[in-house]
């Protein structure tokens, strides 16, 4: 949160589990733990296994419960299988129900992400790239009220921009979804910490001497050593516009624009409604379906942002 | 043909040196100018106009009047808001650390390189991260059933009668454990990346001096991560303070344990679209905007400066 300090650069973050002891050592067989290659533990791996099955037992629980009817998800225990096999049956169901809004829903969400989690990314880009590598004037201001507004609850903004955004009239449009969702300071200062990293200032002062403009410098020279850090940025500002759930709500009444996360609680709701039929097996079979992309996207994407987020933990 | 008198010879310095970053121009603006426009407009225009609403007070006689600090004089003699943020500073006190201790111990499990299937570990624990809270607490609130939910199932196979997580007594607790779930793997996450970069020299300096597992832990790894250890700190205060998806969603489950002024948000949600208040619920927001980050402030001048 202070000004940066210059530590290792991204790159030595794998370096470590690479790097063998450095000399052959004579006293080797007598060494119980040499940092290099540690001997693995059961007792460790299997403390550790608890916390994963803390971390895995409610997603086994969803994909179980995805495969039963809504009379055997009230019969048959929750970590096994019900004898009536209903998967393909609920998801053909949450994709027709109430004339397929399951998919206006969807449909909708991966407009807030792409716009909205895009729009944020390139912002961060954008800005992260001028606070590390250009002096302007006015910087350190721009820094410390940056730096202020992470301190600043999300929440506390919300109902006064929802008053601003009813007087503008762009309440209950994508608009008032979207606006929000465009500044992400985590992924500012993201970018700005991975900028000083990975964009050498003498390459940017070749481009300009070969006589490149600064736009093209940015996106010749600057934007690929970006790339993991962007990668991370996007991976992140995806999540938290894709999990969205108080900006809408407050800034939606008109359930054709929900996205996914506010129209599943709609469904899970609608059983306390009076006159409601309760779809609970719709709203586990949502659930799993609306979690499946975000998943897939960090497991695809290891590599990128576990380099990323390593840069950006460095320093802080 | 005497030598050309260059300009930067006549300066007071010598030739200053040309890493010097750039020269000072306005080209960064362009680069930052649109995250500062949008900043501005969902920044700092929303915070203007709450301090502005705060000043008023609408009226059912009299229409909208300047009532100075009023509104603040409310929230300070306000009990549901006074007893909403007692309920966000215990669960507070009991799930951040609970959080971030487990995080920080999966963490160094990580990072010993003891463990087997090491990456498996680490993908796995991340990923309730990528789980949206409303599904999160959707599932854990299944799960909590006592009649339909796993706790009923155990309580059919044992022969037991588990109390109902959902209970106004254990409530707090029940969507203390949903935060946890979510975070982990986050945390955990901040502290293994900041882990990772330790100089591995320092390892070795301290295998020569015949430092054990638990020196090294306590006497390199964790003051080599406090920067991170303050980050996540602050960003898990933060998260308390705004405790809001989580017992609202649970609302549906448990409408009377879960009261509109459940927790400071809750509060400041109902007040504004039940209510109608919005100047007051303005007011309500900017205090525990303040609060917040006074605490933050507090945690990173405390975590900063221990042993620094």
């Amino acid at each position: 949160m202070t000004t940066p300090v210059t530590t290792a650069p991204a790159g030595s973050a794998a370096g470590r589990s690479g790097s063998p002891g450095s000399a052959p050592r004579l006293r080797t067989p007598r060494h119980r733990h040499t940092p290099g290659r540690p001997r693995r533990s059961v007792l460790l791996t299997v403390l550790t296994g608890l916390v994963l099955l803390y971390s895995l037992v409610p997603l086994v629980w969803l994909v179980i419960a995805t495969t039963k009817s809504q009379e055997g998800l009230a019969r048959s225990f929750g970590l096994w299988f019900d004898s009536d096999f209903a998967l393909w049956n609920n998801i053909g169901e949450t994709f027709t129900y109430d004339d397929g809004v399951f998919v206006r829903w969807l449909l909708n969400t991966v407009l807030y992400v792409v716009v909205g989690a895009g729009g944020a990314t390139l912002l961060a880009v954008l800005g992260g790239y001028a606070l590390a590598k250009f002096d302007f004037p006015g910087r350190r201001a721009v820094f410390a009220v940056i730096i202020g507004a992470v301190a600043v609850p999300g929440t506390a903004l919300a109902v006064p921009t929802f008053l601003m955004f009813s007087k503008m009239h762009l309440t209950d449009t994508p608009w008032a979804v979207v606006i929000p969702s465009l500044i992400s300071p985590f992924g500012l200062y993201l970018m700005w910490v991975f900028a000083t990293e990975a964009v050498p200032a003498e390459l940017l002062e070749a481009a300009r001497i070969d006589g490149a403009g600064e736009l093209r410098t940015f996106f010749q020279v600057a934007l690929p050593l970006l790339a993991p850090g962007i990668v991370t940025v996007l991976l992140f500002t995806t999540v938290a516009t894709w999990n969205n759930y108080f900006l809408p709500l407050i800034m939606l009444k008109d359930p054709d624009w929900y996205p996914l996360t506010l129209g599943l609680k709609s469904w899970n709701a609608q059983a306390e409604t009076v006159g409601g039929e309760a779809v609970f097996h719709l709203v586990v079979t949502g659930s799993l379906i609306t979690i499946l992309p975000l998943i897939a996207a960090f497991l695809l994407l290891q590599k990128y942002w576990r380099s990323g987020l390593a840069a950006g933990s460095v320093k802080e | 043909m005497t030598t050309q008198a260059t300009p930067a010879a006549a300066g007071p310095r010598p030739a200053p040196p040309p890493a010097r970053r750039n020269r000072r121009s306005w080209t960064g603006w362009g680069f930052i100018g649109p995250f500062g426009a949008v900043f501005a407009l969902v920044f700092m225009a929303p915070i203007a106009y709450s301090l502005y609403l705060s000043l008023f007070r609408d009226r059912m006689i009299g229409g909208n009047t300047f009532v100075g600090l009023d509104n603040f004089e409310k929230v300070l003699q306000d009990d549901a808001f006074w007893s909403s943020l007692g309920r966000v500073s215990l669960f507070l006190c009991v799930q951040v650390p609970v959080m971030l201790g487990l995080a920080l111990l999966v963490a160094l499990a990580l990072d010993s390189g003891r463990l087997y299937g090491r990456d498996f570990f680490r993908i796995s624990i991340f990923l309730p991260y990528a789980v949206p809270a409303v599904v999160a607490t959707l599932m854990w609130g299944f799960m909590y059933g006592t009649r339909f939910g796993l706790v009923g199932d155990i309580n059919d196979a044992l022969g037991v009668s588990l109390p109902d997580p959902l209970s106004p007594d254990l409530l707090l607790a029940a969507i203390g454990n949903i935060v946890t779930w979510e975070f982990i793997g986050y945390n955990m996450l901040i502290f293994y990346s900041a882990l990772r970069v330790i100089p591995h020299s320092l390892y070795e300096a301290a295998e020569i001096d015949g430092a054990g597992q638990f020196r090294v832990v306590t006497a390199i790894k964790l003051p080599a991560i406090r920067g991170a250890l303050v980050i996540a700190t602050i960003f898990s205060v933060i998260g308390s303070f705004q405790l809001f998806n989580e017992p609202s969603i649970l609302q549906n489950l448990a409408p009377n344990a879960i009261t509109s002024d459940y927790t400071p948000n809750l509060y400041t949600y109902s007040l504004s679209f039940n209510a109608q208040q919005h100047n007051y619920s303005a007011t309500v927001a900017i205090v525990m905007g303040l609060i917040t980050m006074v605490i933050a402030y507090v945690v990173q001048l405390r975590g900063m400066r221990k042993g620094a």
